[in-house]
């Protein structure tokens, strides 16, 4: 990578000189009078500038993803390649120039070529996500057996060797959390979007919406503070203690609820949405039957929304299912199989970082399990977007 | 008169009540919402607010010749093989004789009326002496920084009853601080360190500062905005105005519509194997961060976007084709600059979720030990190459040691971090009410 900066340097400083040359080049060509020409001097010029350093830039990220890959260091041979084409292009370009060059329409189509590269970063990365995952996976799964990962119900990583890796009880922690959280956030969430799209006023309404909406804008890590130094402790004192369920602060209860806290706007904001898709029609029909107006929203406007309030928890159990940093500082590290909702447990993004941050052997199974959790957690997440994307994509269509 | 209008019948009082409780568990579902906000801002707010204050003790330091600057020849280099060991006596002496001119009494040894001082002061009296040699030999008054607990004592963190069960204080200490404080010798002032010092040791909670990870915040916005703000509108315009409607195109919105929602430590991961172990960027620097969370924000940035770029009608873009623009110059001249305050306000929201994410900056090493300030570039690292932590980062670092001092100062950074949040939303939230049009 370092000695191909200096060749770039040089195709920059040759694209900027470019833009000069070409634009008194083509004044030159029209002989002062640029009704001759085609294409502005300053359209021959952009595309003197885009000749010089696209095919130049595409050279190097290529080389450099090349000398990644095989391991070699970039030579002088590299750096010739870089030049090479940025002087061609520099000297195609201004070649090219004549009064009836159409130099907007090759300007143009470097500037698609870049427009269609940069949407294309969006499948890059998801091929990224999904082949560093699934090659460390393919690397954890020679050293420890599948079925082991899969089915095995205790989770105690030795850095010695001889670890037991299964995923179960990580799953559990995540289920459990995620579901308490649920059940906090779908009813106040839900309830919460009813009265603001049926019954609040504009007063109300102007002061509740961006109100619960900053609970979205809240980063995660505020969250996790607020489970450790508030509500855990709270939990621990006033339930798990007197109740004799536990003495931990950190608990599957403490992470769910304050998880419920951040999905409300989710889960408020989404079947908003969807509860103001309803016609209003329908409403009209209801109240014009003499149903009150409880009535109206449990009866019709629900049901008629209710594929849509699907989608949108299932949404929100994705965000709880792949949340990491509420439950890193609130539901604590131990692998545990239990239904007290008061003691610790953990989840699978809680292990990816604990296995991933530690000092250890990158190739060792206790590391690279994380790989294998992480894309587990993907799939599962991933298949519950794509289902509820569904639902909530087919319910629109339908009063649409 | 069984069937008046007047008199509503059992069943229309049933449905009533009905009605009133339907309305009630509403309103209640708002009321826990907006009680949630309140209480975790107040529980925040109440934790952190005390980082922003710090107690200082004023003393007069004698930097004698015999201590500081053995050779005699006021020889920075000399002087710096004094270390910050042969400082603290310097140290122990000034505030035994401090408390000797009071006129104060205690039980207290001179070695522990020393560690009423912080272990960081020596530091900060050495590194002034070696800036201006010619301080040795006078007698200087020097701002030095209290200890931890003594400066908990004076936050209210710290009780006569918690310090007699403390290894590390005693309630003879404190009675001698509040002596102090009374003879205007310990003093709580406002606390700039907390914004520019760097982190500190476990032992030294009262040192620690975010100016290392407030750096390296600021490393990774530059890196997100100058990716992702150039990649987002590009990638977006193709798909908005030039695209043609084909399985590829399809194929990548609904992949940009399920990157929004993977998981973000999923990025860190992608962040670990692809830019750390496969192209060999340096661990815990920011260009990495900043990639990964350029990655991550991309699909925020690209729909609000398209959304903006739809909003400009048709109009515009036939009114230039009708003049002989081309349809890249309509949308470059003309669609863009219409777009644009509904692109920017996109970016900053996006800026804003990237400067509060942390499970992946974890995952990509930012959580080490840092305490020398990273420098934008340098040749050997290269741009943004340097070790650093980052804001939130910095506030899970703080949770995982034991001292509740540091609870304090994660509170603290908290607060910084949703000042700037907040100056995000505000700018995001002029820009939209400004520039927005309605067509």
């Amino acid at each position: 990578m370092q000695s191909l900066t200096t060749p770039l340097l040089f195709v920059l400083a040759l694209a900027v000189v470019g833009y000069f040359i070409a634009k008194s080049r083509a004044l030159h060509v029209a002989g002062g009078d640029i009704r001759t020409l085609v294409s502005l001097p300053k359209q021959h010029a952009l595309n003197t500038v885009l000749s010089t350093a696209i095919p130049a830039f595409g050279a190097v990220l290529m080389l450099a993803l090349y000398s990644r890959i095989t391991g070699t260091t970039p030579g002088w041979f590299f750096s010739l390649v870089v030049l090479g084409l940025g002087i061609t292009g520099f000297a195609l370009s201004l070649i090219g120039i004549k009064t009836q060059t159409r130099a907007r329409t090759y300007a143009e189509r470097w500037i698609m070529g870049l427009l269609i590269f940069s949407s294309t970063i969006a499948i890059m990365t998801t091929v990224g996500i999904v082949f560093s995952m699934l090659f460390e996976t393919f690397n954890f799964f020679g050293q420890y057996d599948w079925r082991d990962f899969f089915f095995s119900t205790t989770w105690s990583p030795n850095f010695r060797g001889n670890s037991d890796l299964g995923i179960i009880p990580l799953l559990w922690g995540t289920l459990y959390v995620s579901f308490i959280a649920l059940i906090f956030a779908v009813p106040i969430g839900l309830f919460a979007a009813i009265y603001l799209s049926e019954y609040a006023g504009p007063r109300l309404r102007a002061v509740a919406k961006p109100a619960i909406e900053v609970l979205a804008g809240i980063p995660t890590i505020v969250y996790g503070l607020f489970a450790l130094i508030t509500v855990g402790p709270l939990l621990r004192d006033v339930f798990a203690e007197p109740m004799g369920l536990g003495q931990s602060a950190s608990s599957v209860m403490t992470a769910g609820l304050v998880m419920g806290i951040m999905l409300i706007p989710f889960v408020s904001s989404l079947s908003d949405d969807i509860i103001n898709a309803v016609p209003q029609a329908m409403r009209d029909g209801s109240l014009g039957l003499g149903a009150t107006h409880s009535e109206t929203i449990r009866q019709v406007v629900l049901p008629a929304a209710l594929p849509g309030i699907v989608g949108a928890i299932l949404l929100a159990a994705s965000r709880a299912i792949g949340e990491t940093m509420i439950v890193v500082l609130g539901a604590g590290a131990a692998a545990r199989l239990s239904l007290n909702p008061f003691e610790a447990m953990t989840t699978v993004t809680v292990k990816i970082v604990s296995q991933l941050t530690g000092d250890t052997d990158f190739a060792s199974p206790e590391t690279l399990v994380a790989f294998a959790l992480g894309l587990t957690l993907f799939v599962i997440t991933l298949g519950l977007n794509v289902f509820a994307l569904y639902i909530v994509r087919r319910y629109r269509e339908q009063y649409e | 008169m069984k069937n008046s209008l007047l008199v509503s019948d059992a069943r229309t009082k049933k449905r009533n009540a009905a009605e009133a409780r339907f309305k009630a568990y509403g309103l209640s579902a708002i009321v826990v919402a907006m009680l949630a906000l309140a209480v975790l801002l107040t529980s925040v707010l109440t934790n952190g607010l005390s980082s922003f204050q710090q107690t200082f003790i004023a003393l007069p330091i004698e930097l004698s010749e015999d201590r500081v600057d053995k050779q005699g020849n006021r020889d920075p280099a000399e002087m710096a093989k004094t270390t910050t060991i042969g400082y603290a006596p310097l140290l122990r002496a000034a505030i035994v004789a401090e408390v000797e001119r009071q006129g104060l009494t205690t039980a207290l040894s001179d070695k522990d009326l020393g560690e009423l001082i912080s272990k960081e002061a020596a530091a900060t009296v050495r590194d002034r002496v070696l800036a201006n040699p010619d301080l040795v030999g006078q007698t200087v008054t020097f701002d030095l920084l209290a200890s931890g607990r003594i400066d908990g004592y004076f936050k209210g963190r710290v009780t006569m009853e918690s310090a007699a069960l403390d290894g590390n204080t005693s309630p003879e200490a404190l009675m001698i601080a509040q002596s102090l404080a009374d003879a205007g010798v310990i003093d709580t002032k406002f606390n700039w360190n907390f914004f520019t010092a760097p982190d500190a040791s476990v032992q030294r909670p009262e040192a620690a500062g975010l100016g290392v990870a407030i750096l390296g915040s600021l490393y990774m916005m530059l890196v997100v905005l100058f990716l992702a703000l150039p990649i987002g509108v590009a990638s977006s315009i193709y798909l908005e105005e030039f695209a043609p409607k084909n399985r590829i195109t399809d194929i990548i919105e609904v992949n940009i519509s399920n990157l929004a929602a993977v998981p973000s430590i999923v990025y860190g991961i992608l962040g670990l194997a692809i830019f750390i172990n496969f192209m060999e960027f340096n661990q815990s620097s920011p260009l990495v961060g900043g990639l990964v969370l350029t990655l991550m924000t991309l699909p925020t940035i690209i729909i609000s976007t398209r959304a903006a770029l739809k909003s400009v009608p048709p109009s515009i873009r036939d009114a230039a084709l009708g003049v002989g623009a081309s349809k890249m110059q309509s949308v470059f001249h003309h669609v863009l600059p219409l777009a644009a305050p509904g692109i920017l306000t996109g970016t900053i929201i996006g800026l804003a979720q990237a400067l509060g994410e942390t499970a992946p900056l974890l995952l990509i090493g930012m959580v080490a030990f840092v305490r020398e300030y990273p420098a934008a570039y340098t040749p050997e690292a290269g741009l943004f190459g340097e070790a650093s932590t980052a804001l939130p980062v910095q506030v899970f670092n703080w949770t995982q040691r034991s001292d509740p001092a540091f609870v304090e100062r994660a509170s603290g950074a908290i607060i910084t971090l949703l000042v700037f949040l907040l100056i995000m939303n505000a700018v995001a939230i002029y820009l939209r009410r400004r520039f927005e049009r309605r067509w």
